[in-house]
């Protein structure tokens, strides 16, 4: 995977209001979210954004409700206009392209799957999925054919003639990423894709991204209030409070060292077995202790597998294996340390302010 | 002496007035100075009683013209605004005549060929139509019987001229009114300064607008009744045009924009389509409105079957009017029904999706 940068956001700033560009003024002088919407009557949707998002990696944004993690997403293909900022797509600032040049982006270089599926509710399934390539002016047959392709791929084979609103919810996003995938084009957006599903197809949903991704690999933007799923998903976490970056990097390190008590808040409530890797918490490079170990284990595996393969007993050691390579050895007692959450102790925010 | 002599008194504008006692300062003479003429003046008691606070009239322009001849009377306010439309209306007539001129050409048009058409011809022909539109062969067999029995009773001739200016003003009424609400979908200002219009159109008297019509247009041009209908009926397909587009789910659209698409693919492809249904409900309330003026319309001379409505009126002939008025009953129904099974197909197929 080649880890050089796609999509990269500079100093992106989002003023809703009047007069937006007095507000930034304001808002670069330090003024706040609560003061700026109480005194002034302008709303801060993005504070100084700078994220770099890495070509073929699933970025994942993540917030709650309100942090502006929609706008931002938005931002990338234009559907809103930034305050200030820049947005550079392939070394372009997509900020200078004129009408023209954005559909051609719009067209070619990127394609969207929304929360509520957003599908064409006149048109058959066969012609949603093929929508893209359908405004780009390619013919009925030969769209059909990539359309019924990309239908079969996410298991919709066979389901071309039906009507969106024939099939369930699960089903209808996976023609809503069925369309994405038709057109064929290396980013794709993801605006909080799974939550209106139900937990157990919201699940499997997730495993097809995966599964997708593992072919593709695409340059994926996600966005996600869910932070199993921002974890299970994320090459890259970008966690977003009131408009503003709070933490970004390897969803791994954020969760071992959370920088902020809202992230703190934030992970309090995960599953850390199944999500923390071994090799986030192994001794890299160490020898085999002295009284030897009791197996190897991949440097990708959860720690809820070694807990089952260890049976419980926290006074053995692992020797990590990566790409059948030793890289360092896992003992079961810094793992247990690990699932205890970053500063228990002082309990999580919300238990402070009750 | 009149109530509001003071205030000319008071202001020294008692000279502008002129004589005050002369009444009769050039106008039309009403018919309270013809009654009082009649009568003879009595003689002015001054003295000030309370029947004269309860009965103190509005300061309005004949009580203030009774103070002050130079002050206009209602009268001549209405004489102002006729003169006045009467000023412009050669104006108007150069413009308006030529562009309206191909609505008469439509309408003879259509009367001619509607009646023209035999009418074994004619009504498989529309069961065709009703078929198409509604894919329900019940419907198709009301029609046809409904058809059949206004022939029977020797209204056909009346029916296809009703049916054939409903066809005309109802098919011109969508041709402008649909664009008319998408402009104004896209556009909250002009939306705003539609609202009113379409509100003014909407309850306005039929007949307040016929009168202004009858002086523009000779009443033996079909154009007069087809403008009335038009303006009429137009309403409620602008209003849902409008409000459908405004309804169309912002998502699906930010999904036309992310996908590339432009205005036209965008309106054609999505909104439209997606607007259809209100669209559709539109167009049937138009075709309602049309019916219920073509009959008002047969005062300005609109054939069909309102002429029939119209002499039961005139020669207290109860049975043709009732007669004719079943016949409108009958051809609303079929419209209605047909109409409604067209929008019932639409928004089959094109259900929302599910959230």
């Amino acid at each position: 995977m080649s880890k050089t940068t796609r999509i990269s956001i500079r100093n992106l700033y989002k003023i809703f209001g009047a007069d937006p560009e007095r507000a930034l003024g304001l808002v670069r002088n330090g003024v706040g979210k609560a003061d700026l919407l109480k005194k002034h009557g302008h709303v801060l949707g993005l504070k100084d954004i700078n994220v770099d998002m890495g070509s073929g990696d699933i970025t994942v944004i993540m917030g709650l409700s309100g942090s502006g993690k929609s706008t931002l997403i938005r931002h990338v293909n234009r559907l809103i206009e930034p305050t200030a900022g820049e947005i550079v797509v392939d070394g372009e600032d997509v900020l200078r392209y004129d009408a023209e040049r954005l559909r051609d982006m719009r067209r070619k270089q990127m394609s969207m799957v929304f929360q509520h599926f957003a599908l064409l509710p006149h048109r058959t399934v066969r012609d949603n999925a093929g929508m893209a390539q359908a405004v780009r002016g390619i013919d009925r047959k030969d769209y059909e054919r990539d359309a019924e392709k990309w239908l079969d791929r996410v298991g919709l084979g066979g389901q071309g003639h039906q009507y969106p609103h024939q099939l369930s919810g699960g089903m209808q996003q996976r023609v809503g990423i069925a369309r994405a995938l038709t057109s064929n084009s290396p980013i794709m957006l993801m605006d909080e894709a799974f939550s209106a599903l139900d937990p157990l197809i919201r699940t499997d949903m997730q495993d097809l991204l995966l599964e997708l991704q593992g072919e593709l690999h695409k340059t994926i933007v996600f966005i996600s209030h869910d932070l199993d799923e921002a974890m299970k998903l994320a090459d890259h976490l970008v966690i977003l409070k009131d408009g503003a970056v709070v933490q970004q990097g390897e969803p791994q390190e954020i969760l071992l060292h959370p920088n902020d008590p809202y992230i703190v808040d934030f992970i309090s409530d995960i599953n850390r077995a199944r999500v923390l890797r071994v090799r986030s918490v192994m001794e890299p490079g160490a020898p085999d202790p002295e009284e030897g170990v009791a197996g190897e284990v991949d440097a990708d595996d959860t720690l809820e597998s070694v807990i089952a393969r260890s049976g419980g007993d926290t006074s053995h050691s692992f020797r990590v294996m990566q790409g059948g390579r030793r890289v360092g050895v896992l003992n079961m007692q810094k793992l247990v340390r690990a699932l205890v959450p970053t500063r228990a102790a002082e309990g999580g925010m919300r238990k402070r302010a009750t | 002496m009149a109530t509001y002599d003071f205030i000319f008194d008071s202001l020294g504008l008692r000279g502008w007035c002129g004589d005050a006692d002369d009444g009769t300062a050039g106008g039309p003479m009403t018919m309270e100075q013809l009654l009082a003429g009649g009568a003879k003046a009595q003689p002015a008691e001054e003295t000030f009683g309370l029947s004269d606070v309860w009965n103190l009239p509005f300061p309005s322009l004949d009580a203030l013209n009774a103070a002050c001849p130079s002050v206009a009377r209602t009268r001549d306010m209405t004489r102002g605004v006729e003169q006045s439309f009467l000023a412009v209306k050669d104006g108007l007539k150069v413009v308006l005549d030529p562009l309206t001129q191909p609505l008469s050409w439509l309408l003879e048009g259509a009367l001619y060929l509607f009646q023209w058409t035999p009418w074994w011809l004619m009504i498989p022909i529309l069961a065709l139509v009703v078929f198409y539109a509604s894919k329900s062969a019940r419907l198709v067999g009301f029609v046809v019987g409904a058809l059949c029995f206004l022939a029977f009773i020797d209204h056909y001739s009346f029916a296809m001229q009703t049916l054939s200016i409903i066809f005309v003003c109802a098919c011109l009424c969508v041709l402008i009114g649909v664009p008319i609400g998408i402009a104004m979908s896209r556009s909250d200002g002009l939306q705003r300064a539609m609202i009113p219009v379409l509100d003014m159109l909407q309850t306005l008297p039929t007949f307040v607008y016929l009168i202004p019509l009858i002086f523009l247009f000779s009443v033996t041009e079909p154009k007069l009744y087809g403008i009335a209908i038009i303006l009429y009926a137009i309403v409620p397909v602008i209003r849902l045009t409008d409000l459908g587009i405004r309804l169309v789910d912002k998502e699906v659209i930010e999904a036309a924009d992310a996908f590339g698409m432009t205005d036209r693919q965008k309106l054609y492809g999505v909104e439209i389509p997606l607007a259809l249904p209100n669209i559709m409900a539109g167009v049937n309330q138009t075709i309602m409105m049309s019916l219920a003026m073509v009959v008002i319309a047969s005062l300005v001379s609109a054939p069909g079957l309102g002429v029939l409505v119209l002499r039961g009126i005139r020669n207290l002939e109860l049975g043709v009017g009732l007669v004719a008025g079943l016949g409108i009953v009958l051809l609303a129904v079929i419209l209605d029904r047909v109409t409604k099974a067209a929008l019932a197909r639409v928004n089959a197929a094109s259900s929302l999706p599910r959230h």
